[in-house]
């Protein structure tokens, strides 16, 4: 055997055990769920029904409402945290800047919770009679407690807080990175030519951070579409589904109601081509080939 | 002007960390607190953890849960570990162009959501559960197996090999080294803090993870700390002092973890994006 070949046979049993348990725990369960998603019946006991699932799916007001909440949680959410995040890098990223250690520190902090336990400490704080109501009557900003729980559209916004106060210093880490990583004569360029620190975000930092927006974008897209501990957690869908997600709906589908394991992966198979679409959406609005 | 920029960004800033920090500082101060006290909108600590503590470990199996956590936390961080960074340097330093197919078609499994795979893995392991007991529905094994390899540890992996000074890999060679031993004494002590990095992130999202293991434990000997909290807080007379000191003991580890080794960590999230 030649030395070449050995060493790309060595190379492949270094990489065999992974590749072998991606395929069995990612592309097969794949393969599965778009077989399934042409079956239809109760548990295991499933037989091919063609198109019915998806003909279900365009006729189903409550995948609708998944669809429409999920949606709102992404177009709101998404862009308030990756603005907020690049603003407070930006800040963070001030070379005089003092207690920047603890700022960091601070804003990232989140991130260790675990979703299920900030997402009940939220719903504790957020509560009819919970602190949150208690303080903003007590500054009297409001004279009647806010149903943010309760109330379809003040659920919304807890979740859509909720999601942001999680996620902003993790998005807010890559930022920082990469923008440690511009050399800073740049900017003593422009301001030499008497650009604006305004002029300086929109025309240095924002086109140079774009690969990086790309990616926490797409990221955070498909973590969006994929939203389920906060929303079990805080509002279990409710009042009335107006908080329910499309992962909560396949997840009630397959183990609260009739485990329905069919529809479900049609239902599946609707995040898989938003992601998709999103993604590819997202690569042509960035119009970076190489991002 | 100069001035009253500096101080609202201190301002701002200040706000944001106040914010980041406040659920934080509520939820361990209410740990030491009675129920009503919580509910009343207390924000001093009082004298009640250790009564809260206790009727925890009355409630609820808390030692089990937390035993249960560790075990998969660990198992999964060590096994993960192992098999990614092996595949990470084999795509790295055996190059070659059907193997870097393979390597996109991999990335590619980061964009296939969970939801869309849980249905079928759910089948998969209730369909070996009489075959293979140890593996099926309920077990450790099934919680683990889905996790223990991700395409975005191998990816982090390889991006890190890329910075492995390949001089070394060519005096084990001449030494005489097999493949194996040059990954095993070379390769893995010179990146200890690329597997820190990488041992922190896994760790962490193996303890927190909470959707399969819903799915997939069903018995209360089974459950793990974010499934023990999830069942704790959606009750209807909620003792709030006691929830609290559980979902404390839940976030310590994770918290710790991060104060300890944040240098790591932080290391390891920008190695990831260059």
């Amino acid at each position: 055997m030649s030395i070449r070949r050995k060493s790309v046979l060595t190379g492949w049993s270094f990489v065999l055990l992974s590749v072998v348990l991606i395929f069995i725990f990612y592309f097969y369960p794949m393969i599965q769920a778009l077989i399934m998603s042409f079956q239809t019946g109760t548990g295991s006991n499933l037989e091919f029904t063609g198109l019915d699932n998806y003909k279900r799916l365009f006729s189903d007001a409550m995948f609708f409402t998944a669809v429409k909440n999920t949606f709102i949680y992404l177009l709101v959410q998404v862009p308030i945290m990756i603005v907020l995040a690049l603003f407070i890098s930006v800040l963070l990223n001030d070379k005089k800047l003092k207690f920047k250690g603890f700022f960091r520190t601070a804003i990232f902090l989140p991130c260790v919770t675990s979703l299920v336990a900030y997402a009940i400490v939220f719903k504790y704080l957020f509560a009819g009679n919970g602190l949150v109501n208690t303080f903003l009557l007590n500054l009297h900003l409001i004279d009647t407690p806010i149903g943010w729980i309760t109330d379809p559209f003040w659920a919304k916004i807890t979740i859509v807080i909720a999601i942001t106060w999680r996620w902003t210093g993790y998005n807010m880490i890559f930022y920082l990175s990469a923008l440690q990583n511009i050399d800073n004569s740049i900017y003593e360029a422009a301001k030499i030519d008497g650009a604006s620190a305004v002029r300086q975000f929109f025309g240095i930092t924002i086109p140079l951070l774009k690969p990086i927006i790309l990616f926490t974008s797409i990221t955070s897209t498909i973590g969006t579409l994929q939203l389920f501990d906060e929303v079990m957690n805080i509002t279990k869908g409710g009042p009335g589904n107006s908080t329910l997600t499309i992962s909560q709906y396949i997840y009630n589908l397959s183990f609260k109601y009739s485990a329905d394991f069919g529809y479900a992966a049609t239902v599946s198979y609707s995040i898989v081509i938003m992601i998709i679409l999103l993604s590819f959406l997202q690569f042509k609005v960035a119009g970076d080939k190489n991002a | 002007m100069h001035k009253s920029k500096r101080f609202f960004t201190y301002l701002f800033l200040s706000i944001i960390s106040f914010v980041s920090i406040f659920p934080f500082l509520w939820m361990v101060i209410s740990s030491t607190n009675k129920s009503v006290d919580v509910t009343g909108g207390r924000l001093l600590p009082g004298t009640h953890m250790m009564e809260n503590f206790r009727k925890l470990l009355d409630t609820t199996d808390l030692q089990l849960s937390l035993v249960n956590s560790a075990k998969i936390s660990i198992t999964t961080t060590v096994l993960a570990l192992l098999i990614a960074s092996l595949a990470g340097y084999g795509f790295e330093v055996f190059k070659s162009r059907s193997k870097d197919i393979v390597f996109n078609i991999l990335l590619l499994s980061m964009m296939i959501p969970f939801a869309a795979m849980m249905v079928p893995l759910y089948r998969m392991f209730a369909n070996v559960s009489d075959t293979l007991p140890w593996m099926g529905i309920d077990t450790m094994t099934s919680v683990i197996l889905p996790t223990v390899t991700t395409a975005f540890l191998i990816f982090f992996f390889r991006q890190s090999t890329k910075m492995f000074p390949k001089e070394l890999l060519e005096a084990g060679r001449i030494d005489g080294l097999s493949e194996l031993s040059i990954y095993l004494r070379i390769f893995i002590p010179t990146m200890k803090t690329t597997y820190a990095a990488a041992a922190i992130i896994t760790f962490m999202s193996s303890w927190n993870n909470y959707l399969w293991p819903l799915i997939v434990l069903q018995s209360p000997e089974t459950k793990t700390m974010p499934l023990l909290i999830s069942i704790l807080g959606s009750g209807y007379a909620p003792d709030f002092g006691m929830i609290l000191i559980a979902i404390v003991i839940g976030t310590l580890p994770t918290a710790l973890v991060f104060f300890l080794m944040q240098k790591q960590f932080v290391a390891g999230m920008t190695g990831s994006v260059k």
